[in-house]
């Protein structure tokens, strides 16, 4: 009896937390500050640099945030959350958005109330092993030893594809990233597996990466994208367009440096709208008529944010694959601005 | 002397022999091998194999340490010159991490301008701590104050500290030696005032916010001592804390407000989310260990007292803390509470996990000060009543010096065990050194793939700070060792 009054209290507490901060455009206008949930460190996709300023794939996005909705791009407070930590620092309202590799799955729209408003990186987990294994593909891995993260969704992946498969592996499980390349390294296990593009920034840093392949078979979909909360429509709405909003500039080849003159000269509708030359489409989203425009001034576009931090000619050297645009047969779509 | 001997015997010594060395085999390194090492088939296995495992590990570790490089950029640059110095296939230790990184292990985020702050603080939380661990001893008072002038003379010169700031801190620390010669006890004050201090110099702002709550607890003790001698003692107490709370509740930050406005003074303010490493881990394990030793001491006395009520809640707070593990706690104070408070309310993180890690590490020490009491003879309890002391005349003077000095091994021991758990806090996504910023440098696509450097760094610097407190709970011991054994 006094257990169930306890979880109804702290439920009817969680409902009115929810109900009380339904209005987050405006607490973050009234702040003057975005609070943006990230990694407590993945390369290549957020982490602090030497002199403690953030930078990445998932960062960038949250300063197109900030840019769009306060006009700057610097106003964002980076608050590191983990594995466990993220989506109830989301729910208790001690961050805005959470952009942290987070994977879109069914249970955590439906039952932990939150809301995915758009995927900004398609991953899936993959295989690495070294060559003289002599392996090339991940169906050749029977009876094999596999180092694998404990506690993630790809130690169920891993399971589900070798049971499908029908052949045989033994685990080793290791806490973290580096003990796990570490693990890999000393010849503890044959393969490595964890998300490719985590797959491809431990090759990268190997003393010998030429003698360590990624193998093609990719097992698991693994979309990330950011988060908000559930029925917070307005927010969500702003988080989903600025992301689309550097997607379009990607597609009409509007970039962080001709932004400005594009938006002069320009005799495309779309890029007009998008840009708050036309219409008010900022406005009606709650922020600045040209918000969008600030977004992609400060960051760039998809494309450029991409090649900076993760994408060919960086030390992780990721191709676009699924995530080019859909003009380049990838599946990066945004619905028309208008 | 007749010359009975001359006829038996030819010859007699008058000298003593010079006294000959012993046999190889009886003396120096040899007897000390033979009777440590090779005294039984058995140990002689055991010292064969033992050097062997010492030869094997430092065949593996010693080329890592030599081939150290501390000059590159990245784990691959260094990778390259330790090829290029040592040959293909060589390994290498890569400090050049550390070397661009301590800071972050050592302060974490906090602004590189404002690192004077943090160093003051730590200079001064020694000059705060000497007259309680050193109390009355002009000499090792004398020590301890010069080594922290000295200390501060360096690191605040190293660490660019504005000269007003830098000549303070001198003066006071001078100060201090001064009044160690002539009034030593009087160094306590500072002591009592160090907190604010500490809390203004780390988390900057306004001065008249630490010296408003300040003036509050001196409020209650004047409250105290006017009317303790009017209404008794308790009642005296419960109006003093009464006037605080009221103080603090309601007049506290109008008043710092208007004398902020009056007499704008202030530093840099520092946010909570700056805060990191090494800086992080001490602030909340100093602050954990200062406040828990007080709350513990009347928590155990309260496990211990006739009286229901102060009884049942001791009982029910240590066994509650102590029957789940610290992360459990960790997690309500990082996740729970948002839930609880008010949507808007920000409560800082570290505040919140300060009062947890307290309250764990007070609930342990209640239960080890409690092994103390009970190792006290009953006679001793009853001396103390027989000379008609009241309850807290008799704890204070006759109960707890003895039972906190029978504790003191293990009162240490529960501080190094919480000073370490303070690298728990990575868990709740705060950057303790250990698994906090060393998983931030290891995202950095430059050191990826980074193993043991920081490790290394991190521990070491744990053991000298741990080692440290082990040796001073042993000079304890030494200092109040009273008994003949």
């Amino acid at each position: 009896m006094k257990k169930t009054v306890f979880f109804g209290a702290l439920a009817a507490t969680t409902l009115l937390a929810g109900l009380a901060s339904a209005g987050t455009l405006d607490d973050v206008k009234a702040r003057g500050e975005l609070i943006c949930g990230s990694n407590t460190g993945l390369t290549g996709f957020g982490a602090p640099d030497a002199s403690g300023n953030w930078a990445g794939f998932d960062v960038d996005l949250c300063r197109a945030i900030a840019a769009a909705v306060l006009g700057d791009a610097t106003k964002v407070k980076f608050v590191p959350t983990t594995g466990e930590t993220r989506f109830t620092a989301l729910q208790s309202g001690e961050v805005d958005v959470l952009i942290r590799n987070s994977t879109w799955t069914a249970t955590r729209d439906s039952e932990l109330s939150l809301d995915f408003v758009a995927v900004n990186y398609y991953d899936g987990q993959g295989f690495m092993v070294k060559k003289d294994l002599g392996v090339s593909s991940a169906k050749e891995l029977d009876g094999a030893t596999v180092c694998i993260q404990t506690g993630t969704t790809t130690e169920l992946n891993l399971a589900d594809f070798f049971k499908q498969n029908n052949i045989s592996y033994q685990p080793v499980t290791v806490g973290d990233d580096s003990e796990a390349q570490r693990q890999y390294l000393a010849g503890a296990c044959d393969a490595y597996t964890t998300d490719a593009s985590g797959l491809a920034a431990s090759r990268a840093t190997m003393p010998d990466a030429e003698n360590h392949i990624i193998l093609p078979e990719i097992i698991s979909k693994e979309p990330l994208g950011p988060v908000v909360r559930h029925g917070d429509s307005q927010w969500g709405d702003v988080v989903r367009w600025t992301y689309y909003a550097l997607l379009i500039a990607e597609e009409k080849g509007v970039t962080s440096a001709n932004v400005n003159e594009v938006a002069t000269s320009t005799t495309d509708e779309e890029v007009k709208r998008l840009l708050g030359v036309s219409g008010d489409f900022g406005a009606k989203f709650g922020i600045d008529n040209a918000g969008f425009k600030t977004a992609i001034a400060a960051v760039g576009n998809y494309g450029e944010i991409y090649a900076r931090n993760i994408g060919e000619g960086t030390t992780i050297n990721l191709a676009r694959g699924l995530n080019a645009l859909w003009t380049q047969g990838g599946l990066q779509y945004a619905p028309p601005f208008r | 002397m007749s010359d009975t001997h001359a006829l038996t015997v030819t010859f007699v010594r008058d000298t003593m022999l010079p006294p000959a060395p012993p046999p190889v085999g009886e003396r120096g390194a040899v007897k000390w091998m033979r009777e440590n090492l090779f005294s039984t088939p058995l140990n002689i296995a055991l010292t064969v194999v033992g050097l062997l495992a010492v030869y094997a590990l430092v065949t593996a570790a010693l080329p890592w340490w030599l081939n150290s490089v501390w000059n590159a950029g990245s784990l691959s640059e260094c990778r390259q010159i330790v090829a290029a110095s040592a040959g293909e296939g060589a390994t290498g230790a890569c400090w050049a991490m550390i070397r661009e990184r301590w800071h972050q292990f050592l302060f974490g985020f906090y602004p590189p301008s404002q690192y004077w702050r943090p160093v003051l603080a730590l200079g001064l939380l020694a000059a705060a701590l000497a007259p309680v661990l050193f109390a009355g001893q002009k000499r090792n008072l004398t020590i301890v104050l010069g080594s922290v002038a000295v200390y501060l003379l360096v690191t605040l010169y190293l660490a660019a500290t504005p000269a007003g700031a830098f000549a303070l801190s001198i003066a006071v620390i001078l100060g201090m030696i001064g009044l160690a010669q002539v009034q030593p006890g009087r160094l306590l004050w500072f002591t009592l005032l160090y907190p604010a201090l500490c809390f203004w110099l780390l988390w900057g702002g306004s001065i008249w916010s630490p010296v408003v709550v300040m003036a509050g607890f001196a409020l209650l003790y004047g409250v105290f001592r006017l009317a303790s001698p009017v209404i008794g003692l308790a009642p005296g107490a419960a109006a003093g804390i009464l006037v605080a709370v009221l103080w603090w509740l309601y007049l506290d930050i109008p008043t710092a407000r208007a004398l902020q406005q009056a007499l704008p003074f202030g530093l840099q303010s520092v946010n909570s989310d700056q805060f990191g490493g090494f800086l992080l881990a001490i602030v909340i394990g100093v602050t954990g260990i200062t406040f828990s030793l007080p709350i513990g001491i009347l928590l155990a006395l309260g496990r211990q007292s006739d009286m229901l009520i102060v009884k049942t809640l001791s009982v029910g707070f240590i066994e509650f803390i102590r029957g789940v593990p610290l992360i459990t706690l960790l997690f309500t104070a990082s996740l729970l509470l948002q839930y609880f408070l008010p949507p808007g309310t920000t409560f800082d993180i570290i505040l919140r996990v300060i009062i947890l890690v307290t309250f764990f590490a007070a609930a342990y020490l209640a239960e080890v000060i409690r092994g103390g009491l009970a190792a006290l003879p009953r006679g001793q309890y009853e001396a103390a009543d027989a000379l008609g002391l009241d309850y807290w005349r008799a704890q204070r003077l006759i109960i707890l010096p003895q039972a906190l000095k029978v504790s003191i091994p293990a009162i240490v021991s529960t501080f190094i065990g919480l000073f370490k758990d303070t690298t728990l806090v990575a868990f709740v996504g705060l950057m303790d050194p250990l698994k906090g910023v060393t998983q931030i440098v290891r995202a950095d696509i430059n050191w990826k793939g980074i193993y043991w450097e920081p490790y290394i760094f991190v521990g070491a610097i744990f053991f000298i700070i741990c080692f440290g407190m082990s040796r001073y709970s042993m000079y304890l011991e030494q200092k109040l060792k009273t008994d003949h054994r």
